[in-house]
């Protein structure tokens, strides 16, 4: 069967530039043919995934048992059932239109590659952690054989998209990357509001166990598997307008949406035992918070600040002083919620001081002078020691030993009983700092909305346009600046009681540790600049990433780099994309650019004004 | 300056004495003086590069002029933008500069800036007052949009509007400062005759709230069939001013145009309907577009 479909190919690999761009598949396969296909081959992946695997349990993840999918089986698993969702919805079958309002046959594609990809990922580590391919039991070829006959169907089938008829002529990669398109879905139907909102929070349930299951995976090569296939199955979900579909809906629910988020993040910690992995959660959370801080300096104003993690350090460093910590040189403990005061307040002050002479400067000044200021903050903490200066932050060896909070009589230094679920010091303070979450969440989301986002949306755009529209540039790029500077100086005084210690190697501009300058406004432009949802995917993205592949550490800024270079090419604006870029496709479907030219007919409106 | 003006009860909008600006060695505007009175449509002609934008530049505060001082309703302007927008004087731009990626109903309501008063805090605490000011804003905005015939079209992007559809949402957003005087920097480029009718409608309407306009412009016959007063800048020097015909028929303007080899087709466009408007100073029936 399998040779059948290859001889094909090869051909039409030869004659693609004899075709004409008519919306042939890459095989040309008869359509029926080409879905029975799909449809048997992830079948037969998924069936393999109840066989062993291997032989041993040395290979983490134990896929010796017959009969139940264990560690990276389970992913092949899911990538089959979605596959074949996708697939047999292409039947027509009632009950699973749904699943395709946009895209028909380039989701089926993507789940297809992405169930090949893990499952040939699993047989290559497979062999290569044991040594050999004699060590992969027959349910491996089963599975990795069944992931490529789906993957060959899938190119048999039809395009979505029609070649336009201008198109030249494609080329074999030109033809592959246009299968992988898909239109956008229609107008949905109107569901009455609480099966939307239904519809929401199952999506939110869905978003919340593929984190946790990112978060709980336990060895590298699962976590690697599970990034194959949650960015394949991402896409294809993409491609099949479902995401469109659910953020229609979120954007009619505002208010559900963001309980519905902040419902799924409170549940997190009860769905962790591991006081590590409640820990990632409190880390992600910090450093998403100041990455949506800095979404309202860069995505908003424009301004780009490459040393925004020097007000986090800021506060974190007032937060400490005032914490009562032995090694702390004023030694006073102020309560939380005025250490909270003390940290925004002294961030606020630092972006002004900064602000004032710097945001005179336009875009890559700017951007050099942050730069440098963020380096002279954390100069200045290592220099305050006592020798090169007065003595205030005890120079490169911080400031350890800060006590843990009590709020209201709670200790967060201590688990606690919470409805039959115990939570862990980490999970304390990671439920503390989602509340400072919301609060930055609410305060972007707010100021966004208001005469005073428009105007720094106005001057991220055109900063001449905007002054003669009124606008005073300066002022207001100084209200974006100190707003930034403050919600991240919120953050910092959550910071400096979850790391127990600040030091001033924590407020660098890049190293390997998330909350950098760098990382920072690449969790900002990798989610999204401009949205609240962005930042705080692509922060989780960007810790989880490092933090479960240490055995890269070595090349972790080099694939960073590579990674961040490839998503502007493929997806310049971002994971989410911003309300605004989404309406650049909202008229026709296609990004347009003004003419030139007038159109014939842009007169109509004025007579009636005339009139 | 010496003309017309039998209308009662008319004064000064703006009032620009001496304006000059140096740019090194070249001497962009020199020594302009130019009023415009309420009610009045004045407009403003001359060649490529005679330093038409460069003047409104210096009446709206992007450049500090070398020399000169701009009044508005008798106090003088300081050149900040922003103090010259909330003065009173908006205006629009020669190379659309819209907020591309706003939605057309986001660019107007930037455009109110100046006429709100809504703070940060007023934002993030939602104060009394800030839901009623911004449902008054939008529906300023809406009107706006409805006036220039745009508002079917306010959620989407100013990008994505056609050329002339931005002209005219740059003229709603710079009519939502509420200004007293609207300067129109080459509103009709780009359009067919069309539109450009509908534009010469627009603007009259504009005129008709009261509020006095001052527009560049190279169509001539637009000109003529709006403009109350013309004045002619020619290298930088305001050489003419006076009625529409008066303009038209003086010698020194007609060398001006005509006197510019160099220029491209534009400008011979140009030079060939001076030429056919005076030839018969009635109609010109011809087309006119670039
Ligand atoms: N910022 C500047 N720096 C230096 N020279 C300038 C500057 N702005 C304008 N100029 C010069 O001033 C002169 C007048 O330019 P301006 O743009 O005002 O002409 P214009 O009358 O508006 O012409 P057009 O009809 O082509 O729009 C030109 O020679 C131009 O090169
Ligand atoms: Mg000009």
């Amino acid at each position: 069967m399998h040779m059948t479909t290859e001889t094909p190919m090869d051909k039409t690999t030869g004659t693609t530039k004899v075709s004409t761009a008519e919306a042939t598949p890459i095989i040309p396969l008869p359509h029926p043919v080409a879905r029975a296909l799909v449809v048997a081959g992830s079948a037969v992946a998924l069936i393999g995934t109840f066989l062993a695997w291997t032989w041993t349990e040395e290979f983490p993840g134990n896929l010796t048992v017959t009969g139940y999918p264990g560690g990276l089986q389970v992913l092949t698993l899911f990538g089959s059932v979605l596959t074949l969702l996708f697939a047999l919805s292409g039947y027509g079958i009632k009950g699973l239109g749904w699943l395709t309002p946009g895209g028909k046959n380039s989701p089926v594609l993507l789940a297809a590659l992405g169930v090949f990809g893990t499952t040939g990922y699993a047989m290559g580590a497979i062999s290569q952690e044991l040594g050999g391919l004699v060590n992969l039991e027959p349910g491996a070829w089963v599975s990795g054989i069944g992931a490529l006959i789906a993957v060959l169907g899938a190119l048999g089938l039809p395009v979505d998209q029609p070649y336009g008829a201008g198109d030249p002529d494609p080329n074999l990669w030109g033809r592959i990357r246009h299968s992988l398109t898909a239109p956008d879905p229609g107008r949905a139907k109107e569901l009455p509001s609480w099966v939307e909102i239904l519809i929401i929070a199952a999506g939110f349930g869905v978003g919340l166990y593929v984190f946790s299951y990112g978060i709980g995976t336990e060895y590298s090569e699962l976590f690697i598997g599970f990034l194959i296939i949650a960015a394949f199955g991402f896409t294809a979900v993409t491609r099949a307008g479902l995401l469109k579909r659910l953020s229609a809906l979120t954007a009619k629910h505002r208010n559900v949406t963001l309980g519905a988020a902040f419902a799924a993040a409170i549940c997190f910690p009860f769905t962790q035992s591991n006081d590590q992995f409640a820990l990632i959660g409190a880390n992600i959370l910090i450093f998403a918070t100041v990455a949506l801080g800095l979404n309202v300096v860069v995505g908003l104003a424009g301004l780009l600040d490459l040393g925004y993690v020097a007000f986090l350090g800021v506060g974190a460093y007032a937060a400490a002083l005032v914490s009562g910590s032995p090694a702390s040189t004023i030694g006073v403990q102020f309560p939380f919620w005025a250490a909270v005061l003390t940290g925004a307040a002294a961030s606020l002050i630092f972006g002004v001081v900064i602000g004032a002479p710097t945001l005179r400067l336009r875009g890559d000044y700017l951007a050099i002078v942050t730069l440098g200021f963020g380096e002279i903050f954390r100069i200045t903490m290592n220099n305050l020691n006592g020798n090169s200066g007065p003595d205030v932050t005890n120079g490169s060896n911080g400031i350890p030993q800060i006590p843990d909070l009590e709020i209201f009589g709670f200790n967060l230094g201590v688990p606690h009983d919470v409805i039959g679920h115990e939570l862990t010091r980490s999970a304390n303070y990671y439920l503390l700092m989602l509340v400072f979450t919301a609060i930055v969440v609410m305060v972007f989301r707010r100021s966004a909305e208001s005469r005073i986002g428009r105007a720094w949306v106005a001057i991220r755009e055109d900063e001449t346009a905007a002054t003669a529209m009124g606008i005073n540039g300066f002022r207001l790029k100084l209200l974006a600046f100190a707003l930034g500077a403050s919600l991240a100086g919120l953050a910092g005084t959550v910071q400096a009681h979850v790391s127990y210690s600040v030091t001033p190697e924590q407020y660098q501009f890049a190293g390997p540790v998330p909350p950098n300058s760098a990382f920072l406004l690449a969790a900002v432009i990798l989610g999204g600049m401009g949205t609240i949802s962005g930042p705080l995917i692509g922060a989780a993205l960007l810790y989880l990433i490092p933090a479960k592949l240490q055995f890269m550490a070595e090349y972790q800024l080099l694939l960073f780099g590579i990674a961040l270079m490839l998503l502007m090419r493929f997806r310049p604006e971002g994971l989410v994309a911003d309300r605004r870029k989404q309406l650049e496709f909202h008229e026709t479907g296609q990004l347009d650019v003004p003419e030139d030219k007038p159109l014939p007919e842009g007169a109509t409106g004025v007579a009636k004004a005339g009139a | 300056m010496t003309t017309t003006t039998s209308a009662p009860a008319t004064t000064t909008v703006l009032d620009a004495s001496g304006v000059t600006m140096r740019f090194g060695g070249l001497t962009a505007v020199r020594d302009v003086n130019l009023t415009v009175n309420t009610g009045e449509i004045v407009g403003l002609i001359g060649p490529n590069g005679a330093g038409k934008t460069t003047f409104f530049n210096c009446l709206t505060g992007l450049y500090v002029p070398t020399e000169g001082r701009v009044a508005y309703k008798g106090t003088v302007l300081p050149p900040k933008p922003h103090l010259v927008t909330q003065a009173g004087i908006a205006r629009t731009f020669q190379n659309i500069r819209l907020f591309a990626n706003m939605t057309v109903l986001e660019n107007v309501l930037v455009g109110r800036h100046t006429r709100t008063k809504e703070g940060l805090w007023s934002a993030l605490l939602r104060l009394p007052g800030f839901r009623k000011a911004e449902e008054e804003s939008r529906a300023r905005a809406m009107e706006l949009l409805e006036f220039t015939g745009l508002a079917a079209k306010a959620d989407h992007l100013a990008r994505n509007l056609p050329y002339g559809e931005q002209r005219k949402l740059e003229i709603a957003r710079a009519l939502a400062s509420e200004p007293g005087l609207l300067l129109l920097d080459e509103p009709t480029a780009g359009m067919n005759p069309q539109e450009t009718r509908a534009a010469e409608e627009l603007i009259f309407a504009i005129r008709d709230q009261g509020i006095a306009v001052l527009v560049i412009e190279h169509d001539i016959r637009f000109i003529m069939n709006l403009c109350d007063r013309v004045a002619v800048l020619v290298q930088g020097e305001k050489i003419v001013e006076g009625p529409a015909e008066v303009v038209q028929a003086d010698e020194r303007v007609i060398a001006a145009y005509l006197g510019t080899p160099f220029e491209g087709a534009p400008g011979d466009a140009e030079a060939a309907e001076v030429e056919a408007a005076e030839a018969d100073a009635q109609s010109t029936t011809e087309g006119d577009d670039k």
